[in-house]
């Protein structure tokens, strides 16, 4: 899998853990979500731990679990399915503060939508990236100098910097 | 399957597209893609259908074509193929209710593909 | 950054009548056109599958039909400006094949676009502040309101600031752009809907509670298709200030929970329907209080900004009745005829509503041609202030006509061939292109609609029947409203011909109702026949001022259907 974060192709320092897969003693892993109860009793409070969970996710179920998460991983199964961008804003409504990583079958643009949504990286599969190359996804990120939604993204919206300017 | 049992076709099939650059209706025949519907290829049984779609497929993966598919004709007594179905008989023509559009407007003498 | 663009003060002879784009409005267009080009490149040289692309394609309003691409432009809330018009006419004459066709979600759609073409195109609407920013694709589709908003006499509040709001709102969002499905919200302001919010996936109704405020009722899980529903009423009154926020609830429950395993079960109609309303209202008020609303407490002073651009026009102070047009109307029996049937009350003295029909006898309905757009573009600056609204009911609206005028009127448009008396009677008929144009369409419907209207053809047997609407959808996704017409028509394939089932009872506006099937279905060539013996049925047994679904709801189906059985006894062959 490749991984996007910026528009940029990055090194990817998180691995993910097979279903078969002993737990591993060192190196940062993500986990499925069915093994995740096994990894938080077998690991060290202080491990950088990831887990990845189905779009269908009830961010409730997970809560309890922040502290321990360093990453998050979403899974996109179509990049048609959007469920993936409501469940990562109910977890950053919820407080998780970790890394927030789509993982699966999105398209460069999808990049701002991912972003805006709380995303902090994309990953990708292979067959992906050879088609996506670098330049669509920077070029995704600076396709708009705005949007008009509130409460997405770190930058004001249209409707914030019209008031800023008449205010 | 293909080099397999030769299969009978129910009818005689010839293979639809559309051109990605335009959105015309495009049809499969010897050498290339036409845009007369009495020029395309027809599949008699099933190893020829294959071989149709096989093209069809290639051409969609180069970026030429989308949406190919294989339509039933009869054989007329011209020798061209006419589709059974009536969706595919509007197809080769246009609109019904504005006869001056689409390919039942273009004056065309039998094409030769691209 | 000023709110307003400089370069838009430039026009003469039109007031502000509807919004204009300032500089931020501008970029997000013109940003678009250049993210689709890039996109069309990418696709061209096989960056993108056709499969990652359609998503963008549709969003952008392309769609790829039976003998050419389709290109929906959108007319947010069916409002357009006469030079936004008379682009529309030029670029069907640079691009097109000289005429586009007006929707039943106020939108136009050319039929012969390339798609090399397309971002061109997209840069000559964005010139004149138009695109066709989500007008398909499963996402937030083009907010439709009432086509008389602001000038209707039973007006609470024109509709058209809070589409406005909503169109800008909806655009692009970065939650709700891969939903299970389509999604379409309409407003309505006054007494009357005419905007059929109750077969909406949102549908809202300005109006006041007892302490005078204005607020929404908001309406969900409306939608024609394949399972057809009437929306059910979710929040009786939500304050202005709560309708963004309560709208992304809806929105967000949606994205989370409608079915995305089959696509004839993913609108919110279903899931209203399998779940509930009170569960789903349960669950979107619980997110609705489970969010921050931090982000939308400025949303009054955005929403009195945009509400400011449809301040009415300089009416002038006029009589309320026109001695000019009580003479032309004596004098000129067509003319009289148009300004009885085509003209409807204004809030303003003096003034009037003019229905432009684009369903002359015998015509495609909703066609118009780049001549016809662009004397309509005259019309609107000669006699209202150079604004004109598109209809779901797929005519063009003259809103702010003096009665003075109208015979004036009249004149220039009856030389355009675009004076046909019908508006709301039986030949006003609605119909979807059908699979003369739609790839996804089971049988024609154009040729239906001409054969009804020439076989209603006479002016005075029309005024006669009275109002009547006919629908006519060529396939089950019922672009046409064939199941909220009066009498609904949907053609269907049947033994691998073309088959007609029809249905009596549907009802648009807020008395709203999903028609009842008549039978089988019948032959293209019957359909005249059954539809001239089910008016002759009406016209015999109405009473009073009865229109034909008032006969109907009093009669009964059965009734109806009789006339019919009656008529295969006699041998008819039906």
């Amino acid at each position: 899998m490749a991984l996007i974060s910026d528009g940029e192709f990055v090194a990817n320092d998180w691995r993910h853990l097979g279903d078969e897969e002993d737990l591993p003693t060192t190196g940062k892993v993500i986990v499925p979500q069915a093994r995740l109860s096994e990894a938080l009793a077998a690991m060290p409070a202080d491990r950088p731990l990831g887990v990845i969970v189905a779009n269908t996710t009830d961010p409730a179920a997970l809560a309890p679990q922040f502290a321990r998460l360093a990453l998050i991983a979403i899974a996109f199964p179509a990049f048609a399915d959007g469920r993936g961008f409501s469940l990562a804003r109910l977890l950053r409504r919820a407080g998780f503060v970790g890394e927030l990583r789509a993982s699966g079958r999105l398209v460069a643009d999808q990049t701002v939508h991912a972003r805006q949504c709380g995303f902090d990286t994309i990953e990708i599969p292979a067959d992906l990236a050879k088609r996506q190359d670098e330049a669509q996804w920077r070029g995704a990120l600076e396709a708009y100098s705005g949007f008009y939604q509130q409460g997405y993204g770190a930058q004001g919206s249209i409707l914030e910097r019209r008031r800023k300017a008449t205010s | 399957m293909a080099g397999g049992v030769m299969a009978q076709l129910k009818n005689p099939q010839i293979l639809f597209a559309s051109d990605l650059r335009d959105g015309e209706v495009l049809f499969l025949a010897a050498s290339g893609w036409s845009r007369d519907h009495r020029q395309a290829s027809v599949a008699r049984d099933s190893t020829q259908a294959l071989a149709l779609e096989a093209r069809g497929k290639a051409d969609i993966a180069a970026n030429r074509v989308v949406d190919a598919y294989l339509a039933d004709v009869a054989i007329g007594a011209d020798g061209a193929p006419e589709p059974l179905h009536y969706r595919e008989k509007m197809r080769i023509k246009g609109p019904s209710i504005r006869l001056d559009l689409g390919k039942q407007a273009q004056i065309e003498p039998a094409g030769e593909p691209q | 950054m000023t709110a307003h663009d400089p370069h838009q003060a430039a026009r003469t002879n039109a007031p502000t009548t509807t919004y204009l784009y300032d500089a931020y409005d501008t970029a997000f267009v013109r940003e678009r056109v250049a993210e689709f080009r890039a996109q069309v490149g990418r696709r061209l040289e096989g960056a993108m599958t056709e499969d990652e692309f359609r998503p963008f394609r549709l969003m952008n309003g392309l769609y790829l039909q039976l003998h050419a691409y389709m290109l929906r432009v959108a007319i947010p809330y069916g409002t357009l400006t006469a030079r936004q018009m008379r682009r529309l006419a030029d670029i069907a004459d640079q691009w097109d094949k000289g005429y586009g066709h007006f929707t039943t979600r106020q939108n136009l759609q050319y039929n012969w676009p390339k798609l090399v073409d397309v971002p061109d195109i997209l840069e000559a609407l964005a010139e004149v502040e138009m695109h066709a920013i989500q007008t398909s694709g499963n996402c937030i589709r083009n907010v439709t309101a009432d086509h008389f908003a602001g000038v209707a006499v039973d007006e609470v509040e024109d509709p058209r600031p809070t589409a406005e709001f909503l169109r800008q709102w909806s655009s692009l969002h970065a939650e709700f752009s891969f939903l299970p499905r389509k999604f379409k919200i309409a407003v309505t302001g006054a007494a009357h809907d005419r905007a059929a919010i109750k077969a909406h996936d949102i549908g809202l109704r300005i109006h006041r509670n007892d302490q005078g405020e204005t607020g929404y009722q908001v309406i969900v899980g409306g939608g024609l298709g394949r399972s057809p529903f009437i929306g059910k009423t979710v929040r009786d009154f939500l304050p202005r200030e709560d309708l963004l926020a309560y709208l992304e609830a809806i929105l967000r429950v949606y994205n989370r929970f409608g079915r995305r395993d089959n696509k004839y079960k993913a609108r919110i109609k279903i899931l209203v329907h399998e779940t509930g309303i009170e569960e789903i209202r349960a669950q979107v008020e619980a997110e609705f209080a489970a969010m921050d609303r931090a982000p939308f407490q400025h949303d009054g002073q955005e929403f009195a900004r945009i509400a400011g651009f449809f301040a009415p026009p300089p009416y002038e102070a006029l009589p309320a009745q026109s001695p000019a047009l009580e003479v032309a109307k004596r004098a000129n029996a067509a003319f009289k005829a148009f300004a009885e049937v085509n003209v409807a009350p204004h809030k303003t003295p003096g003034y009037a509503i003019v229905t432009v029909s684009l369903k002359p006898i015998g015509g495609v309905p909703g066609d118009a041609t780049s001549a016809q757009m662009r004397r309509l573009a005259d019309a609107s600056e000669k006699f209202g202030f150079g604004e004109l609204r598109v209809s779901h009911e797929q005519n063009i609206i003259l809103p702010h006509v003096k009665k003075d005028d109208l015979f004036a009127l009249w004149r220039l448009l009856d030389a355009a061939g675009l004076a046909t008396a019908n508006a709301g009677l039986i030949s006003d008929i609605i119909s979807c292109p059908g699979l003369d144009y739609c790839s996804l369409a089971t049988a024609r419907s154009i040729p239906i609609a001409q054969a009804i209207a020439r076989r209603f053809a006479d002016p005075e047997r029309q005024r006669l029947i009275g109002k009547l609407g006919i629908k006519i959808s060529g396939c089950i996704n019922a672009c046409g409203h064939h199941h909220i017409g009066a009498i609904g028509i949907l053609g269907l394939e049947k033994k691998g011909q073309e088959s007609y089932q029809i249905t009596l009872g549907g009802d648009p506006s807020l008395s709203a109702s999903i028609g009842e099937l008549l039978g089988p279905g019948v032959t293209a060539d019957q359909v005249p026949d059954v539809i001239e013996h089910l008016v002759d049925f009406y016209l015999s047994e109405r009473q009073g001022e009865e229109c034909f679904i008032d006969t109907w709801r009093r009669l009964g189906h059965a009734r109806f259907k009789d006339v019919l059985r009656r008529e295969g006894e006699d041998g008819a062959d039906i």
